[in-house]
């Protein structure tokens, strides 16, 4: 099972890859729309992507949920189990 | 007593090619300075959202008619053919106001066919991609010979000016293609589908005879839930689009052009990436100058690209189409 800080880190390169967004600021603590400047769109690719990369489902309902990288990092392991 | 009448079948071209492409733009250029204030945006906002900068709309004069007419002539006199030699006529769009008869056939009397069949389409968005596929099929059957196919709209007569999600992205324009029989395959499989259980998503946002009781009665605008139908058309069409080009026998490093319908250049830029195209394929990008004309987007698209030189005559080019229904068609083509 991948840890935190894994999860993370992959995060970060899928970010980077959609937004143009540097890898190091994707920390747990950043908001994607405020910090991050990842617009509503873009989110949807990472959510995509995240969904491929980590093997989980995430519905369009949830995406609004998931404001910070922690928020997206904690989905994922829940939705991993 | 003799046996039961063996009916004969139709016997036609080994294939289908296209023959020529022809486009219209309407006159009037309308930039994001026109729209935002309505929609209390800016220019910018419109541009990082959807790569608009201005669109085409129609003046009064410019009719689903006379723009299908126009594009028409264009590309017929691009094949060489004449329009006594059209013997169908299929066009796709959705915003002729008039139910019935089908405008196809005022299109094919007026360009002078002799009498040709002549339908409209309903596929929204997906329609060019879909008359695309009957008409190649009716010239490898036998039920015609040459075939018109136009995709034209007029979106700005059934757009809100005061939605947020969707004034800064229709617009007006028409194209043609002609096509006709060949001895080598100018059109690939197509791969088509819909999901209506996503009826929803996009869609005229009433009923006609809701509109007849209403205290202020208006054309039923187009609406459109964008989040929902980028992630769709984003990432299921790319999919249509790699299995649209393995029918088709072409893999991504063979193919010259892509043109996907002109939803919103995010989308067109999320489908190539998804996608995994090479570098080398040239992307239709009409959608800057052009905004999203449905069913005319992918002709006037293509339309650019000769213009700028990004497609040329011989060029393998992937279309792929999709929208309200969740209607969707794709197809790999030989560029005339």
């Amino acid at each position: 099972m991948a840890t935190t800080e894994e999860i993370r880190a992959d995060l970060a390169e899928i970010t980077n890859e959609v937004a143009g967004t540097d890898t190091a600021h994707v920390q747990l603590d950043k908001s994607f729309i405020d910090d991050l400047d990842v617009d509503s769109l873009s989110m949807v690719e990472i959510v995509v992507a995240c969904e491929e990369k980590f093997g989980v489902t995430i519905p369009d309902e949830e995406v609004k949920n998931l404001k910070t990288v922690g928020d997206a990092v904690a989905y994922i392991e829940r939705a991993q189990g | 007593m003799s046996g039961p009448v063996e009916l004969r079948s139709s016997q036609g071209a080994p294939h289908a090619a296209i023959l020529g492409l022809g486009a219209y733009r309407p006159s009037r250029v309308v930039p994001n300075s026109e729209i935002v204030g309505r929609i209390d945006s800016t220019d910018e906002w419109v541009q990082q959202r959807s790569g608009i900068r201005e669109r085409r709309w129609a003046t009064e004069d410019e009719t689903v008619q006379s723009m299908s007419v126009a594009a028409s002539r264009v590309a017929l006199e691009r094949a060489g053919i004449d329009a006594a030699q059209i013997d169908c006529v299929v066009v796709a769009t959705i915003s002729h106001m008039m139910q019935t008869p089908a405008v196809a056939t005022l299109i094919a009397h007026e360009l002078g066919t002799e009498q040709a069949a002549a339908f409209d389409v309903s596929a929204a968005c997906a329609g060019f991609c879909h008359g695309v596929a009957m008409a190649a099929d009716f010239i490898r059957a036998g039920s015609a010979r040459h075939v018109l196919v136009i995709g034209v709209e007029k979106l700005s007569e059934i757009t809100n000016p005061d939605d947020r999600g969707s004034a800064f992205i229709f617009a007006d324009g028409a194209g043609a293609m002609v096509m006709g029989p060949s001895d080598v395959a100018g059109v690939g499989p197509v791969v088509w589908g819909s999901d209506g259980e996503q009826y929803d998503l996009i869609r005229q946002r009433e009923d006609w005879r809701d509109v007849l009781v209403a205290e202020e009665p208006v054309i039923p605008h187009l609406v459109m839930q964008g989040n929902a139908v980028f992630r769709w058309a984003s990432f299921a069409m790319a999919k249509i689009g790699r299995e649209a080009m393995d029918r088709a026998g072409v893999t991504p490093d063979q193919l010259d052009c892509f043109v996907p319908h002109q939803a919103n250049m995010r989308i067109t830029d999320a489908m190539a990436r998804a996608m995994k195209l090479p570098a080398g394929v040239r992307i239709a990008r009409d959608i800057a100058e052009q905004g999203n004309t449905s069913a005319a987007s992918i002709p006037l698209a293509l339309a650019r690209m000769y213009d700028e030189g990004d497609a040329k005559s011989g060029d393998l080019a992937l279309l792929i189409a999709f929208g309200a229904g969740l209607a969707y068609a794709a197809q790999v083509v030989r560029l005339p």
